[in-house]
């Protein structure tokens, strides 16, 4: 499971670092990893990942720093790759590493990730840097109101780091359970997503995050769409997308294009 | 009624209130993971010495838009 792992790595639980570009990611990836990295391709895929090996009160995790982006909606190259990872890889944990000086745009991606996965830890970086501009991070509120934990940390100085892994262990082992924050869309994109996700999971294997692959399909994300045509089943997935697509942009706002079979959320 | 223009009509030192995005797809995905969602305030601060890209501060960031995506965001003036 995860990335094509090094040998001697292969077993260790795999914990991967997620967040907006300039967060500090990198600094915390080499701060938990040191010397013990190499970058490696995971299976299928050309992209290379940085990985490292992290060692926590005598348990070695697979560290993989995912690259940084405002979103998982695949819309550049490294949203794809991070969103397909966190959908496909399934690793075992989630750092969203955030920015403690603007919290409110990490929090888009922070929320993504949380539809995704629920073993999550939110990491609040640079709270050093927030504190110097007069911003005070109350991480237990943050970790109450998305029910996940939240650790404050300086990553380029090693303080919060302990933290960080303390929780991520807690995850790991099933100590700490997490209730995360859900997000609820609109009914008529709860209820495309409700009639999409089967036929997503179905292309899959499973344990793959077919909720988040069919939000991506109705946001017209190719890749995924592809993947629901292949000749080898019906194309009942894609039929489901272009019902779902006018009822979708009545939901947005957006002006109501004719296309598929029908002019609304007609049934099957 | 208020008046609409797009974000590119906003002068540095002046703020404005998403009303809408003129936009589909992709880009307008990005335009909303960056912060520029209806209802947020929005202000210009500086043009670059060539006059494109802008920075704009939304919801605490600050995020550098070229004219043609500024050119998507509508905006009423903010007071």
């Amino acid at each position: 499971m995860g990335p094509s792992p090094h040998p001697r790595d292969a077993g260790y639980p795999v914990v991967a670092l997620a967040g907006n570009p300039n967060t500090g990611k990198s600094t915390l990836f080499n701060a938990l990893t040191g010397l013990r990295q190499h970058t490696g391709n995971w299976p299928g895929k050309t992209v290379l990942l940085a990985q490292g090996v992290a060692r926590h009160r005598g348990v070695n995790y697979t560290i993989v720093d995912l690259p940084g982006v405002y979103s998982l909606l695949a819309g550049s190259v490294d949203e794809r790759v991070a969103s397909d990872y966190l959908c496909l890889q399934r690793p075992d944990v989630v750092v969203v590493v955030m920015d403690a000086t603007c919290l409110e745009r990490n929090l888009n991606l922070a929320l993504q990730v949380l539809e995704v996965t629920d073993k999550v830890v939110l990491c609040v970086n640079l709270i050093d840097e927030a504190r110097h501009r007069g911003i005070e991070l109350d991480t237990r509120a943050l970790a109450a109101g998305l029910g996940v934990p939240a650790v404050g940390a300086v990553a380029r100085a090693g303080h919060g780091l302990g933290e960080v892994m303390d929780a991520v262990a807690g995850l790991c082992t099933g100590a700490i359970a997490t209730s995360p924050r859900r997000v609820i869309y609109e009914p008529e994109i709860e209820e495309a997503l409700r009639r999409l996700e089967p036929r997503v999971a179905k292309r899959l294997p499973p344990g793959a995050a077919a909720r988040w692959l069919a939000v991506r399909a109705l946001c017209g994300d190719l890749t995924v769409l592809e993947m629901l045509t292949t000749p080898a089943t019906s194309h009942a997935g894609v039929r489901e997308v272009s019902l779902a697509t006018p009822a979708i942009n009545v939901a947005a706002g957006l002006p109501v294009s004719g296309r598929g079979g029908a002019g609304g959320s007609a049934g099957p | 009624m208020a008046r609409c223009a797009s974000l590119r009509f906003l002068p540095p030192g002046q703020t404005g209130i998403v009303s809408g995005l003129v936009a589909e797809g992709l880009v307008r995905r990005r335009l909303l993971d960056l912060g520029f969602v209806p209802g947020t305030v929005i202000r210009a601060l500086r043009r670059s010495p060539l006059g494109d890209p802008t920075a704009y501060g939304v919801r605490g960031s600050t995020i550098a838009l070229r004219g043609a995506d500024a050119d998507r965001v509508m905006i009423e003036p903010g007071y």
